[in-house]
């Protein structure tokens, strides 16, 4: 089945089941390895993407779901990480082996939009489904708050936090 | 595709396609610049580097490390995995400190596997530190003497006269100074020293070491660049799933291949033979390649699809009717009779309990526990005019070809492993299933590139588990409060007198050679569930046990716990001196750095319990503040960390996160963590029945690092230990209750 789908500000028609999880599409048809692949049950987050600008668990997602609407992955984020969230995490040393990060960025980039300054509080809610197996979560809460006062994002394609 | 290149530019890459345009760019670049170094890849310096005492030792180290173009950049390669626990950036440090360049104009560059090149490149027991710390800064240090030479030579003045600093070399007299890549030419003709004569810096001098240098990969891995195994893309990939017998061992009787075949986008279904074990026995046995079925797709979502048909008939083996009650049930059967065997004995035991003023008895245990790496185990593979070519996210690549040739008849010579970035290791990828997989698929269909991945669920249900253990304990202390009596009855898993793999429990293990009257006896349950290394293996179930019974000898003698251990370690033997200063000198701290004394005014329900451990080297304290509810749900409220890891933290930042992730990762393993066996089986099967921590459990961690004389060790293992047993007993100063048996959500913890 052929679902356009707007993928980082560019549009993609692929041809695929109308079932497939959008994490698959992705990764294994539009090449965009950035968005991980953790349990397939929407458990961990590491699948984590935005679409309309809500976090999402991209590995229960279908495709035919988010059809005409806007995906953005951590490769959307900023393709030069020039976002204040990609800049802390850099700034603050966050990944040990960084495969969750691409999902913690897009869920902690959905909770800046919606709360540009979060307490611990607000943000352990808002990064509870998103799994750290290194257990980075003290850089991870930190640099939240470091990008929350960091000047905003300059030159992005989609204004991303 | 037998050379994938890997860029100067692009480290991240995983697309050969993409490398080998970068290659060609960065050797045009480098031009006739001299590549310090014999690197095979760059055309043209073997040559240049024919005259540079071929065959020393010092020429194949300090090239196979380091490579400088005429603009002064300095790439500097990383042999071992970087399984997350910072070695990509640690090890290329100790080399550009005495190197002496400025960590701005160095780049990283992972190596393959090539242990001709590179020897040990593997990671595990956290010895990445203590085994390299000297030859890698040799090798910078060899590197950089070289340059003072040619430098020398250039201005015709004495070597004495000579410094360096940021990548050139100066003589101060005339105020000249020539950069590293204009020395090169010069360089290269330059007999290299030897590397065990040249001089090292003083440590007052470090410029790189001892400062705070963010990972290596931090900016490819916030912009999403591939870097993963699970990444790899090759043209022409198809991808796979493999189905093996939920029943570890188990082998395919029967599948009904055909149906699948029709299944859409599937390529290929077939079963896969396991090998026969060799003559002499010494197989990988688990470890090695298992029968299942593999089914290989367009991608990876038909493929999984596909196996949702799958109908395989099992030949489940002798093992099918085991499970976690009948462990516990034999265990506590074993208890009450003669131990197998003996470890230790000293003094009299017996005699010392019956004169003792108070014993205490007690059986504890502990669950197997899965790694649960986030990135699920995969490997890519391309078998091709008789070579296997292989990418894998594997923590011992050597092992995992070593696995794959004698599984596959191949020679290892004919096996090429790259090295991709690995989504954690903790111990699981020293085993290399995945990687033999990946190999055994892509060797029914040559020429073509496969990349297995694991669901959650194989990975969960195919583990190297850490074993579960019991120990029948009783200890007796005088009337003074001492500890004069300690003797453990230890029933492990394993075959015959044998332990399973990380289920042995060493003679020495604390508190053996402090108390006067000591045994350890040890008897084995049979089992067919495959274990492995767990993050400090051993150590981190053999604390827990040790460190709480000590607490409970402790209460039993109505002494503060801290001291109990102090006490214990005060008047060591000359063999015991330098293990007992270090533990006390952290212990020391950690009871300054938590306000322990006032620990008495913390509210009912909250308390905080000390343990400390030694293990990988390095020797941990740590306090732990908990609060239980009435109804008996724990919160950890903050873990203060002492390590005494040695002269020298190299990597300050990363040195921070590793402890704290490790305390933060023994927390999670003691609240809810159990992988049972239920039908030869495991029952969990992703993390909504196999927990891993989340954000609002995660306490404060604050880490202290003690600096002694030492030399420096390793971080990825030593501080998780102490943290289960100190949460437990600070769990029993909040609440009373006693955990003796892990996971805590098992636990009846209600009071009040």
């Amino acid at each position: 089945m052929a679902t356009t789908l707007k993928v980082n500000g560019q549009s993609h028609t692929v041809d695929v089941p109308a079932d497939m999880p959008l994490l698959w599409v992705l990764r294994d048809v539009l090449d965009l390895k950035g968005t991980k692949f953790g349990c397939g049950i929407s458990q961990c987050g590491a699948c984590t993407v935005h679409v309309n600008g809500n976090a999402v668990r991209s590995c229960t997602r279908r495709v035919s779901t988010v059809a005409n609407m806007e995906v953005t992955t951590v490769e959307g984020l900023s393709p030069e990480g020039t976002t204040a969230l990609q800049r802390a995490w850099e700034e603050l040393d966050v990944p040990q082996c960084g495969y969750c990060q691409a999902g913690q960025l897009m869920a902690a980039s959905a909770l800046l939009k919606n709360n540009p300054n979060p307490t611990d509080a607000d943000i352990d809610t808002a990064m509870n489904g998103n799994i750290c197996r290194c257990t980075t979560y003290l850089r991870i809460r930190q640099a939240i708050h470091r990008a929350a006062q960091m000047p905003a994002t300059v030159g992005t394609r989609n204004s991303e936090p | 595709m037998t050379s994938t290149l890997k860029p100067d530019t692009e480290r991240s890459s995983l697309n050969p396609q993409v490398d080998r345009r970068a290659f060609l760019r960065v050797t045009a670049l480098a031009g006739g610049g001299l590549l310090l170094g014999s690197y095979s890849r760059v055309a043209g310096a073997a040559e240049r580097l024919g005259t540079l005492g071929a065959g020393s030792a010092a020429d194949t180290a300090i090239g196979h490390f380091i490579r400088i173009t005429p603009d002064g950049i300095v790439t500097i390669i990383a042999k071992n995995p970087e399984i997350g626990q910072g070695v990509k950036t640690m090890l290329p440090m100790l080399i550009a400190e005495e190197l002496d360049v400025d960590w701005k104009n160095v780049r990283i560059e992972q190596a393959d596997l090539d242990t001709t090149k590179f020897q040990a490149q593997s990671a595990g027991g956290s010895t990445a530190t203590p085994t390299n710390w000297l030859p890698q800064r040799r090798v910078g240090a060899a590197a950089r003497a070289m340059f003072v030479t040619a430098a020398a030579q250039t201005w015709n003045v004495p070597e004495a006269e000579l410094e360096t600093a940021s990548g050139t070399v100066r003589h101060k007299a005339s105020n000249r100074t020539l950069g590293y890549g204009q020395l090169l030419e010069k360089a290269a003709a330059v007999t290299p020293p030897a590397l065990d004569k040249v001089p090292l810096k003083d440590p007052k001098n470090f410029r790189i070491i001892g400062t705070k240098v963010p990972g290596v990969d931090n900016h490819a891995i916030v912009t999403g660049k591939p870097l993963f195994g699970i990444d790899v893309t090759l043209p022409g990939m198809l991808y796979a799933v493999y189905q093996k017998c939920p029943v570890w061992g188990g082998k395919v009787a029967s599948a009904n291949l055909d149906e699948i075949r029709k299944e859409p986008g599937v390529k290929h279904a077939f079963v896969i033979e396991p090998p026969a074990p060799p003559s002499d026995g010494r197989g990988p046995g688990l470890a090695g390649l298992l029968g299942g079925v593999a089914i290989v797709a367009d991608n990876w979502w038909l493929a999984n699809e596909a196996r949702k048909k799958l109908k395989v008939t099992w030949d489940e083996g002798a093992t099918a009717s085991q499970g976690t009650a009948s462990f516990d049930a034999k265990a506590a059967e074993l208890s009450k009779g003669t131990p197998l065997k003996n470890l230790r004995r000293d003094g009299d035991v017996e005699g010392a309990l019956k004169g003792a003023a108070k014993t205490v008895t007690a059986a504890y245990s502990y669950p197997f526990i899965a790694h649960a790496t986030l990135e699920p185990q995969n490997s890519t593979a391309l078998f091709k005019d008789g070579k296997m070519e292989i990418w894998s996210p594997s923590q011992s690549p050597a092992n995992g070809r070593s696995v794959t040739a004698q599984a596959l008849g191949l020679e290892q010579t004919d096996i090429t492993v790259h090295m991709t970035r690995v989504g954690g290791g903790f111990g699981r990828r020293l085993n290399n299933d995945y990687m033999v997989e990946a190999a055994a698929i892509a060797k029914r269909i040559p020429g073509t590139p496969v990349k297995l991945l694991w669901a959650r669920e194989d990975d969960i249900a195919h583990d190297f588990y850490r074993p579960a253990g019991y120990h029948y304990l009783t200890g007796g202390v005088d009337a003074s409060g001492k500890i004069v009596a300690w003797k453990n009855h230890f029933v492990s898993f394993g075959t015959g007198e044998s332990f399973t793999q990380s289920g042995n429990i060493a003679p020495t293990e604390f508190p053996s050679r402090f108390i006067p009257n000591f045994q350890l006896d040890y008897s084995i349950l049979e089992s067919g569930v495959p274990t492995g290394f767990l993050r400090a293996p051993g150590s981190n179930a053999l604390a827990f046990v040790m460190q709480s019974f000590i607490d409970e000898l402790a209460d039993a003698a109505g002494k503060d716990p801290l001291q109990v251990r102090l006490d214990l370690l005060s008047n060591p033997a000359a063999e015991t001196a330098e293990f007992a200063g270090r533990v006390r000198g952290v212990l020391e701290m950690v009871r300054d750095v938590s306000d322990w004394k006032n620990r008495g005014s913390l509210p009912k329900g909250t308390g905080k319990g000390v343990a400390f451990h030694f293990s990988h080297r390095g020797y941990f304290a740590e306090v732990v503040q908990a609060t239980v509810s009435k109804a008996g749900t724990v919160k950890v409220d903050k873990v203060w960390v002492v390590g005494d890891i040695g002269s020298q933290v190299i990597n300050p930042s990363n040195a921070e996160s590793q402890a704290q992730g490790a305390a933060l990762d023994g927390i999670a393993e003691a609240l809810a963590q159990e992988i049972t066996v239920d039908r030869g089986r495991a029952v969990q099967q992703n993390f909504n029945t196999f927990p891993l921590l989340r954000m609002r459990q995660a306490p404060p961690v604050e880490v202290h690092f003690k600096l002694t004389e030492f030399a420096p060790t390793g971080l990825g293992e030593p501080a998780l230990p102490p943290v289960v047993p100190a949460l437990c007993n600070a769990i029993h100063a909040a609440t009373g209750k006693r955990v003796r048996s892990l996971p805590l959500s098992k636990q009846d913890l209600k009071w009040g």
